[in-house]
């Protein structure tokens, strides 16, 4: 408190005040401003009350605007947003960074390392590294961010109407979800996928999404279970909403925060999986250029050629841990239990 | 005249894993217009249960409404179809909770909140809604309604939350209100603020109020009747001030004799003794023989029905309609001293029996 007598209007404009929403000491005689300064040792408080003046109070806010406060400040989120954002924006223009040709090779520099022009060097193909590894992230953002849109779309969609009709309905889908959770990812990844002649990345897609969706659908559904028992669901009902203005309008904005942090880390997971279903050769396939794949034909050469290995590794690994950095960020923003 | 509210003999059940328990086990009960109706009695009571059946927001199943009527202006309530029932919810009768804060949408602006009554209702354009619950909000006495239209539920205090809640209730100015404890979640100077305006919105559209409470204070003040409940049943029914004068049910005179009294300071607390049965396993006889001080035989054999109290009105001429589900109201009502309103009377106490 560098000048006590200082009046709360004027204090309340230093930013670290009213960064954590109004700071307002209540009580103090209105009209004489030098008898509202703080008591040394009290500390402002986030009140949820309005300012004097009326209006919109700095301290105005839901779930959302709360949990986005907390995520500005905090550096995780701030670092694997920033990370998601280059990936995001080489996914859609690679050439903007790399302007060689990912599929044109000159098999005379086959394995070789490093070289001026060619920073980390290049593959059996004698096809640039950096520049197969900047193309890789297309398909793995794209495989990611489709694959957790839909799971999510279809999880939260049947696992939400599961949870608010209940009855057979509930029961059917639940069984449903559990037959799905029973299929090893891998082992149903090797069936399905082996018979799909495309090497692109829509039936990885699919395939994920069908395997994905039972894990929304059981969060949607507890999620919107727990909120319909809430006494605002009910009022609603004594006011006479419909089903589904309760279910859009009361339910899913409520329901809807543990389905984002599942999916946004999730998302992390499948692109995990998409490159290992890829190694394994059942995912994408050439001419498709995908991280998994570079590793793959990378992981029999190692001795002689560890760069080939080493960038496409690193970047899918930097991708699903800001992924799931985000999602982890996300999680403690949205629900204020975890803190 | 046809009674705004009319309900008899309501039978809910749950269905439950130890078997299928009967909430709620022939309520009458009757409100009309511009009256209020004061339901008492203990958790468990059946009373919110009665009041959720009337409303048609009892979830089913596990409930199940087994039998009676609702007349609401003469219309026969359970033999409507979902999507009319809805329609009435909220236009003609609504409700009003006891926890507003729970009972308010989290993540809706309060203003938002109050405009979706007209725009679902009314059909209102979204910019007339929100004038309209501006005025709603300064209606039920908000301080600087429009500016705090903007606001989340959570930024309000406990009675002004309660406020906005009486609000939603009334927008569509209804026929009927149903209060479930309106103000057991608020301290005492808020309860009688919130009070007072329920009364004089009651007055000013001349609706029906019926007023679930545990809180024989608040009761006096604003009933017009009370119908006392125990264990699903109504016990007693009777115009306020007689009641309050005379119960003609010991568990009435229970509910009276536990309240503090100034006069008995330092005293202990007269308490009904026991508990409530479990409505999975209800006493035979009367379901308060168990606890009642006056309890003989043919209580614990002979359910008692609803006594018609025909000459309460040595005390009070415009006395009528006084009913008593006790074999021995007569005792009840004569052999005792009546409780003494300013609490001068020396003795308080049950008759051997």
């Amino acid at each position: 408190m560098p000048e006590p007598f200082e009046p709360l209007e004027a204090r309340s404009d230093t930013p670290s005040d009213i960064a954590t929403g109004t700071a307002t000491l209540e009580g103090g005689p209105r009209g004489r401003p030098w008898l509202r300064r703080p008591l040394p040792g009290l500390r402002w408080r986030a009140a949820g009350r309005p300012a004097p003046g009326g209006g919109p109070a700095p301290g105005s806010r839901g779930l959302w605007t709360d949990a986005w406060h907390d995520l500005r400040r905090n550096p995780v989120f701030v670092v694997s947003a920033l990370v998601i954002l280059f990936l995001v924006t080489i996914a859609v223009w690679p050439q903007l960074i790399a302007d060689g040709n990912p599929y044109q090779g000159n098999l005379a520099k086959a394995q070789d390392g490093p070289a001026p022009g060619h920073p980390f060097g290049f593959d059996l193909q004698g096809r640039d590294v950096y520049t197969r590894t900047v193309y890789g992230a297309r398909a793995s953002i794209t495989v990611g961010i489709c694959a957790t849109a839909g799971a999510a779309l279809l999880g939260s969609v049947l696992g939400g109407l599961a949870g608010f009709f209940g009855g057979w309905w509930d029961s059917l889908l639940s069984r449903i979800a559990d037959v799905f959770f029973g299929i090893p990812i891998l082992l149903g990844g090797l069936v399905f996928l082996s018979v799909v002649t495309s090497g692109s990345v829509w039936p990885v897609v699919g395939f994920i999404v069908l395997l994905g969706w039972p894990q929304i659908s059981r969060i949607a559904r507890g999620s919107v279970v727990t909120v319909k028992q809430q006494d605002y669901v009910l009022a609603a009902r004594t006011l006479g909403a419909s089903n589904g203005r309760m279910l859009l309008r009361h339910i899913a904005p409520n329901a809807v925060a543990p389905v984002i942090v599942v999916a946004t880390i999730a998302l992390g997971t499948y692109i995990a999986l998409e490159a290992t279903l890829s190694f394994l050769g059942v995912g994408l396939k050439p001419p498709t250029v995908s991280w998994g794949i570079d590793i793959s034909s990378a992981s029999t050469q190692i001795r002689n050629a560890p760069h080939m290995l080493l960038w496409p590794a690193a970047a899918l690994s930097i991708t699903v841990l800001a992924f799931i950095m985000l999602g982890d960020a996300v999680r403690d923003a949205l629900d204020p239990k975890l803190r | 005249m046809a009674r705004l509210l009319d309900v008899r003999d309501l039978r809910v059940a749950f269905r439950t894993r130890d078997g299928v328990a009967e909430a709620v086990g022939g309520v009458s009960y009757a409100v009309d217009a511009g009256r209020t109706l004061a339901v008492l009695g203990e958790s468990g009571s059946g009373k919110s249960v009665t009041a959720q059946a009337i409303m048609g927001i009892l979830d089913t199943p596990p409930a199940m409404v087994t039998g009676g009527k609702v007349f609401f202006q003469g219309r026969d309530l359970l033999t409507l179809s979902g999507e009319e029932r809805r329609r009435i919810r909220g236009a003609k009768m609504s409700m009003i909770f006891q926890d507003a804060l729970s009972a308010l949408n989290p993540v809706i602006p309060v203003g938002a909140q109050l405009a979706e009554m007209y725009q679902v209702h009314r059909g209102m354009s979204r910019k007339d809604a929100r004038a309209r619950a501006v005025e709603l909000m300064d209606r039920v006495r908000i301080p600087a309604a429009a500016a705090r239209a903007g606001d989340y539920p959570h930024q309000f205090s406990g009675g002004m939350r309660q406020r906005i809640m009486i609000a939603m209730a009334i927008a569509l100015e209804p026929e009927l209100i149903i209060a479930d404890e309106p103000t057991t979640a608020l301290d005492v100077t808020v309860q009688a603020q919130v009070m007072d305006l329920l009364a004089e919105l009651r007055r000013e559209y001349a609706m029906g109020l019926i007023l679930i409470t545990h809180d024989l204070g608040v009761v006096a003040d604003v009933a017009d009747t009370i119908a006392v409940m125990y264990a699903g049943r109504i016990v007693e029914t009777a115009p306020v001030r007689e009641l309050y004068r005379r119960p003609a049910h010991p568990y009435t005179r229970g509910l009276l004799d536990s309240i503090p009294r100034v006069d008995q300071r330092g005293g202990e607390l007269y308490a009904i003794k026991g508990l409530p049965p479990s409505p999975l396993a209800l006493p035979t006889g009367c379901p308060f023989n168990p606890r009642c001080p006056r309890a003989r035989d043919v209580c614990r054999t002979d359910r008692p029905p609803l006594y018609e109290v025909t000459d309460a009105g040595v005390m009070d001429a415009g006395a009528q309609g006084r009913a008593s589900a006790c074999h021995f109201w007569k005792e009840e009502l004569h052999g005792l001293d009546p409780i003494d309103p300013l609490g001068t009377a020396g003795t308080v106490g049950p008759l051997g029996g």
